[in-house]
C-alpha cells in the first residue's frame, strides 16, 4: 500500500528565490552588453528593433570540457542507410544543421532575451529628463482627460450604468423593495378567490390579500428602482500633456584636430542622447551640424565618417543652428536640445562671439544645451576638475554661470561617457545651480 | 471497431481498474496494488516502499530546476535552469516529464495532476516499480548511494547553506558554490566507495571536521620552523615523494582535495564544498546508468501494461493512450533526421532488454554464437534481473548488445579527426563491424573515459604553494579554452594561490601545454 501525499496545495514557486537570484545576475550582464552595443551601429539604429540577447558571461557555469575542435574521436550513430566502411562524409559547415554528431543545444547556449523596451528601461534606469518639471509649468499646451475612478456628481453623459445599477440593486435588497413576482403572486391568488363563489373565509382572505397588495404597492412607490443616491459618474482627471516633439542638434567640430578617437567619443555621446530623447518624446529628430571655419547641415554618414579639414570657427555652427530653428523648428512646438562636442580649440574672438550668440538667443530657445569637451587622455588629470582650459571652455564657463539649462563636461575616454552623460542629465535638484 | 470496444468495456466493466480519464486517490491506490502485484509475481521485482506525491505542472518545473530533488539549497543556477525549462515548455519545445522519481527510501514518485488516469497507471508502473526496483537492486546504487539518508542530508545541507548566507552574506556563499559547482565533474570518487551518510553521524561529522580544520590550521604554522632542522626543504625528490604521500597524491577528486587541503578556506566554506561533493557523488551512479535505468523502467511499464491489458484490467481506450505515450518516449530518429539529438536512452535500453528476452526464449543461431550463456535459457526474467543488478551502461552494452539489434538500429561509426575536413565511416553493422560498434558504443557510455581526466599531482606547501594539476590528454582531445580558464579561476579562488594545469599526452607523456592562473588574470 503506497502512501499518497497531495502536494498541490504546497506553496508553489519554490524556485522563485533562485529565479530572482538569477535575474539579478543577468541584469548586470545585460547592462554591460548594451553599453557594448552602443559603440557599433548608427545612432537611430541603436533604438530601432533591437532585442538584446544576453551573452551568458556572468551566468555561464564553466567546467572542464573537451574542445570540439581538437583530437580524434568516434561517433556511434544510428540510422545508416547507405554508408560503407571507408566512405567520407563532409563535415557540416560552421553553424550548420543540427545533425552534426555530438552537437546538442546545451543550457549555456540559452540566451535570455529582453525586449527593446526592457533594454531601454534598464539603460535609463534612474535618469530623468532635466527639466520635465519646468516644461509642465511653463508650457502646458494641452490637457488630456484620463479615467480616474468614479464620482457622485457629474454630467449625465458620464453616468456609469454598471456601477449605478450595482448600487441600486444593493439598495433595493437592503430596503427590501417588494419584487414584481411577489405582487404577481398575490394578484393571481386574488383573481382565483374572486372567481370562486364567496364564502366567509374566502372573503376574509381576500381582504387581507387586498391590504397586503396595497401595502406592497405603496412600498414599491416609496422605494425607487433607481434613486439619485445610486448614480455614479465616471470621473476624469485632466492631465497635462507635455509637448511631444523633440529635436536634437548635434554640433561637432570636424577640424583637423578632431581625430577618429574624438569623433568616436562624440558619437557615443550623441547615441546616448538620442536614445534618451526618443524614450521621452513621441517624435524626435536629429540635426547634424558640423563645422570647420564654416558650418553646414549634413547627414549622419558624413557627420561621422567624412574627413574634412580646415580652421575652426565655432560660432558658425551656432548660427547655423539658430537658422535651422527659425526655419523648421519653432520653439513653441519643439523641445530643442543641443549637444556640442569639440576639442575646445577656438579663436578667442570667436569664443566671445559664441557667448554672445548663446546669451542672446540660443539658450532661450533650448530646453537644454550640453557641451562636451573631448580632451586628450594625458590631459584628463590636469583638466579633470579645474576651470582652466581651452578658449571655448572658458567662454562657456561664463555661459554656464548664467544659464541653468546649460551643462558642460569633459570626456577623455570611452569609460567617461556614461558617467558624464549621467552627470549632465541626471535628475537635478530643480536647477538650483545659481539660484 | 467502436462496437467491439463498447462491447468489451461492457463485458469486463467490473474487472477494469479504472474507466474514464479522471483519477482519484482511491483509483490510484487500486491501480498501484494491481500493478505491484503483477510486478512482484510476474517480473519478480523487489522494491522500496513507495510514497506517491501529486503535484502541479508548476511544481514539476520547480522540481526539475532543483536537480529533481524535493529539497535543495538555494543557488541562482537553479533559477536559470528553471527559466530555461520553462522557456522550452512554453514554446512547446518540450513537454514536461510525466513523472519524477527520487532514489530514496521510501521511494518518492511525483505524479502530475494534469495526467489522465491511464497515464498515472503508466507512471506508476514506470517509476514506482521500474525505477524503484533499479534503485534498490543495482549494485552501483547499493554501493554508492544511501537511499535512506539522502533526504535528511539535503535537509541539513539546505539549512546549513541558508545559515551561512545569513552569517556571511549571499555573495560570499555564492562565490564558493559557483566555484564548487564548476568542479562537480571532478568532485566524485570513481573507484572507492564514499563513507555512508547518516543524519546523526553527519552532524557529529560536522563538529569533528571543524575541530580538524582548526588543528590543520595550526599545522600550517608549525611547519615554519621545520625548514631549519634540515636543509632538505621542498626541493628534493625525497621531500616531494613524502609530500605526495602525505597528501595522498595524485588525487582525482579535486573537490575533496580542496576541501581537505586548501589553506585559505574557512570551516564553513569547506562544509559547503563538501555538500556539493556529496550531491555530485549521489548523482554519479545515475549518470552511469541512464540507459539501464530508463530501459528498466520502460521495459517494466511496457510489460506490465500489456499484462494488465491481457487480464482485462484496463480498457482498450486506456491502452491506446498508454501506447501512444510509450511510443513517443521511445522515439529514436536517425542521425540525419533534424530531430536527432543523440541516442535516446529509453529506446536503446528498452530495445536491449526486449532483445535479451528474445534471445533467452527464441534464439537464432547467431545469438547462440554470441550469447552462449543466455541464448535459449528460457528464463528471461532472471537474466534481466541479473543484468539490472550487476551492470552499468558501459558493461551492459559491452555484454548484451546483439548483432541483431545493431542491424535493427543500423549503427555505424564515424571517425572524426579535427584536422580532417570530413568524417570517415569506420565501421558499419556487418560481421567485421559488430565488435567495433559494440565496444565503441560501450566506451562512449563510460564516464571515466569520456570525461576529461584531471588530477592534482603536486603542491608545494612550503614553497610558493602552487597547486599543480595534470590533464591526461587522450587522442589529442584538449580542453575547451575559455571554460578551462574560467574553471581554473574558480579553483584558484578555492585554493587561494596559483594553480597550474598541464596537458600531458597520455601516450607519450610529453607536456602539450601548460596554463597557469598567473596567465589568466581575474
Amino acid at each position: 500500500m503506497p502512501i499518497f501525499v497531495d502536494r498541490r496545495l504546497n506553496p508553489k514557486d519554490k524556485s522563485l528565490g533562485n529565479r530572482q537570484r538569477f535575474l539579478k545576475r543577468a541584469r548586470e550582464e545585460l547592462k554591460r552588453s548594451i553599453r557594448d552595443r552602443i559603440r557599433i551601429g548608427k545612432i537611430a539604429d541603436v533604438d530601432s528593433e533591437h532585442a538584446v540577447s544576453m551573452p551568458a558571461r556572468g551566468t555561464a557555469e564553466p567546467s572542464f570540457s573537451d574542445a570540439k575542435d581538437s583530437g580524434r574521436r568516434q561517433h556511434i550513430l544510428p540510422g545508416n542507410k547507405h554508408f560503407a566502411p571507408g566512405d567520407r562524409v563532409p563535415k557540416p559547415g560552421q553553424g550548420g544543421g543540427g545533425s552534426s554528431p555530438g552537437k546538442t543545444v546545451s543550457e549555456d547556449d540559452f540566451r535570455f532575451v529582453l525586449s527593446r523596451e526592457e533594454v531601454l528601461d534598464l539603460f535609463f534606469e534612474d535618469l530623468e529628463l532635466p527639466d520635465m518639471v519646468k516644461l509642465n509649468l511653463k508650457e502646458i499646451l494641452a490637457f488630456k482627460p484620463r479615467r480616474a475612478g468614479f464620482a457622485a456628481t457629474g454630467s449625465p453623459t458620464n453616468i456609469n450604468v454598471g456601477r449605478t445599477m450595482r448600487h441600486s440593486h444593493g439598495r433595493r435588497i437592503a430596503l427590501r423593495r417588494p419584487r414584481r413576482e411577489e405582487l404577481d403572486a398575490i394578484e393571481k391568488e386574488l383573481a382565483i378567490l374572486e372567481a370562486e363563489p364567496q364564502s366567509a373565509a374566502a372573503h376574509q382572505r381576500i381582504t387581507t390579500l387586498r391590504e397586503e397588495l396595497e401595502r406592497l404597492e405603496r412600498r414599491r412607490k416609496r422605494i425607487a428602482y433607481v434613486d439619485p443616491v445610486d448614480i455614479r459618474f465616471n470621473r476624469f482627471d485632466a492631465q497635462p500633456v507635455p509637448n511631444a516633439n523633440a529635436v536634437m542638434f548635434c554640433l561637432m567640430d570636424v577640424s583637423g584636430s578632431m581625430g577618429e578617437r574624438e569623433k568616436d567619443l562624440a558619437k557615443r555621446f550623441f547615441v546616448l542622447l538620442h536614445l534618451f530623447l526618443k524614450r521621452r518624446y513621441d517624435r524626435t529628430e536629429i540635426v547634424f551640424i558640423r563645422h570647420t571655419h564654416e558650418a553646414q547641415e549634413v547627414d549622419e554618414e558624413t557627420f561621422f565618417y567624412n574627413t574634412q579639414s580646415g580652421g575652426t570657427v565655432v560660432s558658425t555652427a551656432l548660427e547655423e543652428m539658430r537658422r535651422i530653428i527659425e526655419q523648421r523648428y519653432p520653439s513653441n512646438e519643439w523641445n530643442i536640445y543641443a549637444a556640442q562636442a569639440s576639442d575646445g580649440d577656438n579663436f578667442v574672438t570667436d569664443s566671445e562671439r559664441c557667448i554672445g550668440l548663446m546669451d542672446g538667443q540660443i539658450m532661450r530657445l533650448c530646453q537644454y544645451f550640453a557641451y562636451v569637451e573631448i580632451i586628450d587622455e594625458r590631459e584628463s588629470h590636469i583638466f579633470g576638475s579645474t576651470d582652466n582650459g581651452t578658449s571655448l571652455w572658458r567662454a562657456y564657463s561664463a555661459v554656464n554661470q548664467r544659464w541653468p539649462n546649460f551643462q558642460m563636461s569633459r570626456i577623455a575616454n570611452a569609460a567617461d561617457i556614461y558617467p558624464v552623460f549621467r552627470q549632465l542629465f541626471a535628475r537635478q535638484p530643480a536647477f538650483q545651480k545659481n539660484a | 471497431m467502436a462496437n467491439q470496444a463498447s462491447k468489451s468495456s461492457q463485458t469486463s466493466k467490473s474487472g477494469l481498474l479504472f474507466s474514464g480519464s479522471d483519477w482519484d486517490f482511491k483509483t490510484l491506490s487500486r491501480a498501484y496494488e494491481a500493478i505491484e502485484a503483477i510486478a512482484i509475481e510476474e517480473l519478480h521485482l523487489d522494491v522500496y516502499p513507495v510514497q506517491m506525491e501529486i503535484i502541479s505542472s508548476q511544481q514539476m518545473l520547480d522540481a526539475y530546476s532543483s536537480v529533481g530533488m524535493p529539497l535543495m539549497y538555494r543557488h541562482w543556477s537553479f533559477g536559470k535552469h528553471f527559466l530555461y525549462q520553462e522557456l522550452l515548455y512554453r514554446k512547446g519545445g518540450r513537454g514536461l516529464a510525466y513523472e519524477l522519481v527520487i532514489n530514496s527510501n521510501p521511494c518518492i514518485v511525483y505524479l502530475m495532476e494534469e495526467n489522465t488516469m491511464a497515464l498515472q497507471a503508466l507512471v506508476t508502473a514506470h517509476a514506482a516499480l521500474g525505477h524503484n526496483h533499479f534503485f534498490k537492486n543495482n549494485h552501483l546504487f547499493r554501493q554508492w548511494t544511501d537511499a535512506s539518508a539522502i533526504l535528511s542530508y539535503l535537509d541539513f545541507a539546505k539549512g546549513y547553506i541558508a545559515r551561512c548566507e545569513e552569517r556571511h552574506g549571499v555573495a560570499a556563499v555564492e562565490a564558493i558554490l559557483d566555484a564548487a559547482h564548476a568542479l562537480m565533474e571532478q568532485g566524485v570518487f570513481r573507484y572507492h566507495r564514499p563513507p555512508k551518510l547518516s543524519s546523526e553521524r553527519q552532524r557529529e561529522g560536522v563538529r569533528e571536521r571543524l575541530e580538524y580544520e582548526e588543528r590543520s590550521y595550526n599545522d600550517l604554522w608549525r611547519t615554519l620552523p621545520r625548514s631549519k632542522d634540515g636543509t632538505k626543504a621542498s626541493g628534493t625528490d625525497l621531500g616531494m615523494a613524502e609530500r605526495k604521500k602525505t597528501l595522498n597524491l595524485p588525487e582525482e577528486n579535486l573537490l575533496y582535495f580542496l576541501e581537505k587541503n586548501s589553506l585559505v578556506l574557512e570551516p564553513w566554506q569547506r562544509e559547503i564544498i563538501r555538500i556539493v561533493r556529496v550531491v555530485a557523488q549521489y548523482f554519479y551512479p545515475q549518470r552511469q546508468t541512464q540507459v539501464m535505468n530508463e530501459g528498466c523502467a520502460t521495459f517494466v511499464h511496457y510489460t506490465l501494461m500489456n499484462m494488465l491489458f491481457d487480464r482485462g484490467l484496463i480498457s482498450e481506450g486506456a491502452m491506446l493512450e498508454i501506447l501512444r505515450n510509450h511510443s513517443n518516449v521511445i522515439f529514436q530518429p536517425g542521425f540525419d533526421d533534424p530531430r536527432f539529438s543523440g541516442i535516446n536512452p529509453y529506446a536503446l535500453g528498452l530495445d536491449m532488454m526486449q532483445d535479451i528476452q528474445r534471445i533467452s526464449t527464441e534464439p537464432t543461431a547467431e545469438d547462440r554464437d554470441w550469447f552462449p550463456d543466455i541464448a535459449g535459457n528460457g528464463n528471461w526474467r532472471e537474466t534481466l534481473l541479473d543484468a539490472w543488478a550487476n551492470h552499468r551502461d558501459e558493461s551492459f552494452i559491452r555484454q548484451y548488445l546483439s548483432p541483431a539489434l545493431m542491424r535493427k538500429w543500423r549503427f555505424f561509426i564515424l571517425a572524426d579527426a579535427a584536422s580532417e575536413p570530413h568524417y570517415e565511416v569506420a565501421s558499419i553493422h556487418n560481421e567485421r563491424g559488430y565488435e567495433k560498434i559494440r565496444a565503441g558504443l560501450a566506451h562512449s557510455y563510460d564516464i571515466g573515459s569520456s570525461r576529461p581526466d584531471i588530477q592534482v599531482v603536486d603542491v608545494d606547501l612550503l614553497g610558493d604553494r602552487q597547486l599543480r594539476l595534470e590533464h591526461k590528454v587522450k587522442n589529442g582531445i584538449m580542453l575547451e579554452e575559455a571554460s578551462r580558464d574560467a574553471t581554473l579561476r574558480h579553483i584558484r579562488r578555492l585554493w587561494g594561490y596559483e594553480v597550474s594545469l598541464a596537458a600531458i599526452d597520455a601516450q607519450t607523456g610529453g607536456t602539450l601545454n601548460e596554463r597557469s592562473t598567473s596567465q589568466i588574470g581575474e
